[in-house]
């Protein structure tokens, strides 16, 4: 392995962090439920970790990331702070988005974090966006845009594809398929058997990985971010992984759950601990200590979310009318 | 004072500002060497460059929401859309992404963005080319909807959207890009939400915006010997100043509102909800709306000529609305 040993220990912790982060949010969203407080759609990541921190494993602070609905993993791996994460959950005033946006829209422009967003497909033109802005300003930032299957049928696709790779944008897309567009599986919503290969068309690079494996993930984003951070244009990067809860926790699961089960056995965590561990990067002892930092780390979110107040509602219709 | 066009004075806003902030770069379609279709960055290119003069595929989606992303980022976009009736293909990037990020965000991100367009019916372009949709984004928070009928207003009216934080709607109208009006030299700019007085009256307030401000007019003039007709410009419709046309009903005691979109759903009921809401007892005769017909434009000139108040029609009501009690 070429990469550091910090920052393998980090990636590791990144994908802790990010598991644990979802069992946090969906219990803590299953009690509102019972307790008659419904609080929206919540998206888990859970089994696509992979992806989230092998891609951002390679961004620096200041490179954009554009995400989707299923957004928690994105923000946590770019360096979003949990406390304000899950207080944004929570509708509260201390959340990333002072409660007006929720678990689908966290945003924090001091690490490059663009958003998630509801509308499936709208995050492509808003990339070419941001990655636009970098060229503008000859700044050497790149934008990594992620989305899913889902989005890979909507026709922003296309167009935000056509003009990356015209205008040698710095942007890599990231196409996280994990095989169902909410319950829809992808072969009945993707004409061809990948969504990779359809960046022969652009005249750009096109790759279909593993997703569940972060060492590859995280290689090919590197050489992806490589050669748009030197003004070689975009790269389109098909990750193939499975999302372990339903579309969200409001829709029935429809999926076979022999299906679910195979997957669940190519869990991208234990994976990457035993490649790890065999490479003595990390041993036994130094793993129970990462995972019980980031309880504590989780615990602590929990409280400040928790113990944070829900916005104003005169402050808000002062806000309002002030517009 | 010096008399531009309409065109012309767009223009000159945009080319002082671009020299003015350099973050400000312009996207759209064959708005490179051509100068946009209809000629209101004319020269730009050539002076300014493709870097900041982005022509892009027919791709509105990719256009708006290249502008979003780029508002995000720090850069102050001008978007044209050719025609406003192709911004429904890049609805999603303008109603649930411009409009709302910046809110949705907490403040986040900020979204200051122009989204350039121009729309009206009278060139015998059907149905796909000649709609007026202000309503629509009006009716949408998180939008600023300005729509200038003198080469004065455009000029000033554009140079403070520009300027603003907030994405802007700015509506041109077709058939005005050629009319000349006074336009001083030198730094000035017409505030968003600031009403103008286009011609002042006692008997009836009638208000219009954008190309009916010419009709409306041109109907005073002709009743000029009767009827004595206040005009009213509200020059944006988001923010609206909705003061300055209250105290015009408060002295006439009655309003029309003109405009060429459809009648049903149409701005025209905004203004009427509020001034039955806030001037009620001053109204002699129920407020009144004319507008377009509730129908696609159709192609054949008397047929499209039938679906928009023309100057007569506007005179007719007038006279009717004056003698009702």
């Amino acid at each position: 392995m070429d990469i550091n040993r910090e920052r393998l220990i980090g990636m590791l912790k990144t994908m802790y962090k990010i598991r644990l982060f979802e069992e946090r949010a969906k219990k803590l969203y299953k009690a509102g439920m019972m307790a008659g407080n419904f609080l929206g759609a919540l998206h888990s990541y859970i089994g696509q970790e992979a992806i989230a921190v092998g891609a951002c494993s390679c961004l620096k602070k200041d490179d954009y990331v554009v995400s989707t609905h299923r957004g928690h993993g994105h923000a946590i791996a770019k360096g979003g702070d949990i406390k304000r994460i899950l207080a944004e959950l929570q509708g509260k005033e201390t959340g990333y988005s002072r409660g007006r946006g929720g678990s689908m829209h966290l945003f924090d422009l001091k690490i490059g974090l663009l958003g998630g967003n509801g509308i499936v497909g709208a995050g492509l033109p808003i990339a070419i966006g941001a990655a636009f802005s970098s060229q503008y300003k000859k700044t050497s930032q790149v934008t990594v845009c992620f989305f899913g299957d889902g989005a890979a049928t909507q026709g922003t696709f296309h167009e935000s594809l056509n003009i990356a790779s015209l205008w040698k944008l710095p942007v890599v897309f990231i196409c996280e398929n994990n095989l169902y567009a909410v319950t829809t599986p992808a072969s009945e919503t993707i004409a061809t058997p990948n969504v990779g290969e359809r960046a022969s068309a652009y005249g750009i690079p096109g790759k279909v990985i593993d997703g569940n494996d972060v060492l590859l993930v995280s290689a090919t984003v590197e050489e992806a971010v490589k050669r748009t951070r030197t003004g070689k244009g975009p790269t389109l990067i098909e990750c193939r992984t499975y999302r372990w809860d339903p579309h969200c926790f409001v829709i029935t699961e429809t999926r076979p759950k022999e299906e679910i089960e195979e997957w669940k056995a190519k869990d991208p965590i234990p994976r990457f601990e035993r490649k790890l561990v065999e490479e003595k990067i990390i041993n036994q002892e130094e793993i129970e200590r990462m995972k019980s930092e980031v309880i504590k780390e989780m615990d602590a979110a929990e409280k400040f979310a928790q113990e944070s107040p829900l916005p104003s509602v005169e402050t808000f219709k002062e806000e309002v009318c002030a517009k | 004072m010096r008399e531009i066009r309409y065109v012309d004075a767009l223009n000159k806003a945009i080319r002082e500002e671009m020299i003015r902030d350099g973050n400000i770069f312009l996207i759209g379609e064959d708005i490179g060497p051509l100068g946009g279709t209809f000629g209101v960055y004319k020269d730009l290119f050539r002076e300014f460059g493709e870097k900041r003069v982005r022509q892009t595929p027919i791709s509105e989606s990719a256009i708006i929401g290249t502008a979003v992303g780029a508002a995000m980022t720090g850069l102050r976009p001008i978007a044209e859309i050719m025609y406003i009736d192709f911004i429904t293909t890049a609805m999603d990037q303008v109603i649930n992404q411009a409009a709302k990020l910046s809110f949705m965000s907490g403040g986040n991100v900020q979204m200051p963005l122009v989204i350039r367009t121009q729309q009206g019916p009278g060139t015998r372009e059907a149905a796909q080319h000649s709609q007026n949709l202000e309503a629509w984004f009006v009716h949408t928070p998180g939008l600023k909807v300005v729509m200038p009928s003198s080469p004065y207003d455009a000029k000033g009216l554009l140079k403070s959207s520009i300027r603003d934080n907030s994405p802007v709607i700015f509506i041109e109208h077709r058939l005005l890009y050629f009319k000349k009006g006074s336009v001083p030299e030198g730094e000035w700019l017409v505030p968003l939400g600031e009403a103008e007085v286009k011609k002042e009256g006692n008997d009836i307030t009638v208000v219009a915006t954008s190309l009916m401000v010419h009709q409306a007019l041109e109907a005073a003039e002709i009743l000029s010997k009767e009827i004595s007709v206040e005009v009213i410009d509200p020059r944006t419709l988001v923010p609206l100043d909705i003061e300055k046309v209250i105290a015009s009903v408060k002295k006439t005691g009655r309003i029309l509102i003109l405009h060429e979109a459809p009648v049903r759903g149409g701005i025209g009921a905004e203004f009427v909800r509020q001034v039955t809401e806030k001037a009620f007892d001053y109204l002699d005769s129920p407020p009144r709306v004319l507008g377009g017909l509730n129908t696609p434009i159709p192609f054949s000139p008397p047929l499209e000529n039938a679906c928009v108040p023309q100057v007569e029609d506007i005179v007719g009501m007038v006279k009717e609305i004056v003698k009702e009690k």
